[in-house]
């Protein structure tokens, strides 16, 4: 059974590249345009790893990420950031709210495909 | 890549979208300064920034960046908005929709109005420069990983904190990562991992150690661990700066484990006093752990595993060349040999004796220089075979069968032609072994086998040619099954008598196949006479031997070389041909008597052996009159024997094999030509075709078959 991954990011154009990119490697992707949206999608079918921006209306990234952290089932599971900022600060909140890794945008889908096998497998 | 494409697609509605809701945004703001609202520009901007950056839009990116830093100084309450802000915000947005609008879908062709750039630079404080600098810190670039270095084996030790699991890594997929770099060995350190009862199963107690050899460079290796750098200690130690091991090889397990930091100098001082095994004594003072010391001694091993390795290579020294270039070289190289062929004729012609002293110099040259090319063409079988490994493993798993492949003469040589063309029937005997062949385990354990089956692969030269033999400890060929077969498919009558191993031949007829279903691993519609076909045109044979119950061989015999064949020159009329001397067995006289004495019958009595042949003269009509006395030619394929009768024996023959080309390809009985010395045309005979024809000659007369030649028209 394939994987499923859930791509949050209130730009509909990195959603749908995303989207493409990851299907067409074979995984299933839902999506979210916010926070509060990605944890609606956590209560239907298992996601196997999130991807998610940093900046977005409703609930924000990080929030977003020790929200998932502290859902049930999904301590352990792979969450990566994507942001512009490169900043140490801004990966260091990221880490410690539980994010396993980060894509600086912009990025290309090769690299984005490499992020995901690193850490899902 | 097709994600790229849509998500741009997307981009440009979206950012349509988006700039239409800032204008009326802005608008908003400059009547009052909501924070709601001015946190929706800044993400607005944001967002433009992101994606146009990601699908090349860089002028957008740029200005946008600008803007977005701008807003980020008014959030944070170190700007205030003003007429003039607002409206370079507005110019920015309109020259954005221009730069947009120019083209859909090529991307921008608007110009970016670099006043307005220049003027929203200004509006930024000093204090913003160095936050704006960074931003071209693309953080973890993965391309890098492209990199080429110098081989170098490396040693990496992976020691992660307890919280590693916490924000979602699994340390095996960076070891798996790790490993995908080169050739990894991975030892893991358990002796932290504490009783049951003290234990957290959320925390990671294991440790690594690894010994890399790649050419990847070290930053790829500290990518691999770019996300838990924080987190975990990680050494590297490069073993061999240089790729050599000159100095490594001299290490001691003892300074290996001082280096590593597992010991200390003093005690490996105290414990090398002790005559025995530094490592059981090490672990019996308990200064370290037995595992410690294995992994130590695994390096150790590695040291000496690449000094062998460099050993070996540089018996090798080699050079790689594109294959075009072999290809053209045996090109130049058949040519050569065509004229030297030439000029030795002329030579011979001219009766010179200097002219002779030359022409057979340059034949020796000739003949050097093409075996020397052959032989840069040669490769060995050996990656062939290991290819087969993971197919047999794979295999094997899906049929519920146990099986090991064993392999032999791997450094056996073959043209690089004859190797890509001899993967397909390979991987179509070998699913044949394990399908038809090899038994389940109980069937196995019932006949008292090993539960594993074996296949075996093997090739070994044998004179011009190359054997390949494929066995396996199977079942072995049902010789009944197949006679039954073969009746029911009309390819034998009832009462037709045939020894086992003509029986087993038959499994090579066209459209035969004894499998009871068509499964996905064999049984694809394509039977053993595709296999056959294939080898023929490579000018090889097949040939199969089984026991029932014990197992089957399958021999493939192939040519060492597709290019330049031995041949035996011969002469009708005035036309030439050529038949491949691998083949040839000798050469006999054809007298009157002998036709007299097979009273019509194309018999001929060859020391007591009977032996069928073919008149080639009137098998390609021929004109003029035949000699007195003929030849026969008496070839030896699939261990039949025939006999071809010609007008003149000319003598061996270097034969530069030359296609017909597609208007030919469905000529039978011919294989290719050569040109010869003088110019002229010679055909290659195709001799296992031709043996086709005597074999109806058997039942039918040689008037039949001219009859069903004219009718097919000439050659």
């Amino acid at each position: 059974m394939s994987k499923t991954i859930l791509i949050v990011d209130d730009s509909r154009s990195i959603r749908q590249m995303v989207s493409f990119t990851l299907k067409d490697e074979g995984y299933d992707v839902k999506e979210a345009e916010d926070g509060k949206d990605a944890l609606q999608k956590f209560n239907g079918t298992p996601i196997h790893m999130m991807i998610t921006d940093l900046h977005m209306p409703k609930l924000d990234g990080i929030g977003l990420i020790r929200e998932v952290r502290a859902t049930s089932g999904y301590k352990f599971i792979p969450i990566i950031m994507l942001t512009t900022e490169s900043q140490e600060e801004k990966k260091k909140e990221g880490k410690d709210a539980g994010a396993t890794g980060w894509i600086v945008k912009p990025f290309k889908p090769e690299q984005l495909i490499g992020v995901v096998k690193k850490v899902l497998g | 890549m097709k994600g790229m494409d849509e998500g741009k697609k997307a981009f440009v509605s979206e950012a349509y979208e988006l700039l239409r809701e800032l204008e009326s945004q802005l608008l908003e703001l400059e009547e009052s300064s909501d924070d709601e609202l001015l946190n929706s520009v800044f993400r607005t901007m944001h967002t433009i920034k992101g994606a146009s950056a990601m699908f090349g839009f860089d002028d957008i990116s740029t200005l946008t960046h600008e803007l977005e830093t701008v807003f980020d100084l008014v959030r944070s309450g170190r700007m205030t908005i003003t007429k003039e802000l607002i409206d370079l915000t507005l110019a920015s947005r309109d020259n954005i929709f221009e730069m947009l609008s120019t083209d859909d879908t090529d991307g921008e062709v608007g110009v970016l109005n670099l006043d307005l750039l220049g003027s929203i630079k200004k509006l930024i404080p000093s204090i913003a420069d160095a936050v704006t600098g960074s931003y071209e810190d693309h953080g973890p670039d993965l391309q890098n990983v492209q990199e080429r270095h110098d081989m170098k084996m490396y040693w990496i030790r992976f020691l992660p904190g307890k919280d590693l699991f916490m924000d979602g890594t699994n340390p095996l997929n960076l070891m798996r990562e790790l490993s995908e770099l080169g050739t990894c060995k991975i030892y893991s350190m358990v002796e932290n991992i504490p009783e049951l009862d003290d234990m957290d199963a959320e925390q990671c107690y294991t440790s690594w150690d690894a010994l890399l050899i790649t050419d990847k460079g070290v930053n790829a290796i500290k990518d691999v661990f770019i996300f838990v750098e924080d987190r975990c200690e990680l050494k590297i130690k490069i073993l061999d700066e240089t790729g050599g091991v000159s100095d490594a090889e001299q290490k001691k397990l003892g300074e290996i484990l001082v280096e590593n930091g597992d010991i200390t100098e003093e005690d490996l001082q105290k414990v090398l006093t002790k005559q025995r095994r530094l490592g059981e004594i090490l672990v019996e003072e308990g200064v370290i752990s037995s595992r410690k010391v294995d992994s130590a001694l695994l390096e150790q091993q590695h040291l000496k595993d690449m000094r062998m390795r460099q050993e070996t290579a540089k018996e090798a020294l080699s050079v790689r060349v594109a294959s075009e270039k072999l290809d053209g070289l045996v090109d130049l190289v058949g040519e050569l040999v065509t004229v030297q062929a030439r000029l030795s004729q002329f030579a011979d012609m001219k009766d010179d004796a200097n002219l002779l002293s030359i022409a057979e110099e340059v034949e020796r040259l000739t003949d050097d220089l093409r075996e020397s090319t052959m032989s840069i063409r040669m490769l060995p079988i050996g990656s062939t075979f290991s290819k087969f490994r993971r197919l047999i493993r794979d295999l094997s798993g899906e049929l519920g069968k146990e099986v090991n492949m064993t392999t032999e003469g791997a450094e056996t040589e073959l043209d690089k032609t004859v190797i890509e063309k001899l993967n397909d029937p390979l991987v179509h005997i070998i699913r044949n072994c394990l399908f038809h062949g090899i038994e389940d385990p109980e069937t196995r354990y019932a006949k008292g086998k090993p539960g594993a089956g074996t296949i075996h692969l093997s090739a070994e030269h044998s004179g011009a040619h190359v054997l390949i033999h494929i066995s396996d400890d199977g079942a072995g060929v049902d010789v009944e099954a197949v006679r039954r077969k073969a009746i029911e498919r009309r390819l034998i009558s009832e009462d037709d008598e045939l020894t086992n191993d003509e029986t087993v031949s038959l499994i090579f007829a066209p459209g035969f196949s004894t499998a009871k279903e068509v499964t996905d691993v064999s049984g694809r519609g394509v039977g053993m006479d595709v296999v056959k076909k294939e080898m023929e045109s490579l000018r090889g044979d097949i040939e199969i031997r089984t026991v029932m119950g014990e197992g089957t061989t399958i021999t493939l015999k192939l040519p060492l070389t597709l290019a330049i064949i031995d041949g035996l020159l011969v002469k009708m009329a005035d036309s030439f041909y050529v038949l491949p001397l691998s083949l040839v067995e000798e050469c006999v006289e054809l007298t009157g008597a002998d036709i007299a004495s097979s009273h019509g019958k194309h018999i001929a009595d060859v020391r007591g052996e009977i032996v069928p042949y073919v008149r080639l003269r009137e098998l390609f009509g021929s004109n003029g009159s035949k000699p007195d006395m003929e030849q026969i030619v008496i070839t030896n394929a699939d261990n039949r024997r025939v006999g071809f009768v010609v007008d003149h024996v000319i003598g061996e023959h270097q034969t530069v094999i030359k296609t017909l080309g597609r208007v030919f390809k469905n000529v039978d009985g011919v294989s290719g030509a050569t040109i010869l010395g003088d110019g002229t045309v010679a055909l290659i005979l195709d001799v296992q075709k031709l043996m086709l024809y005597a074999e109806e000659d058997e039942l039918k007369t040689i008037e039949n078959y001219q009859r069903s030649y004219k009718r097919g028209g000439s050659l």
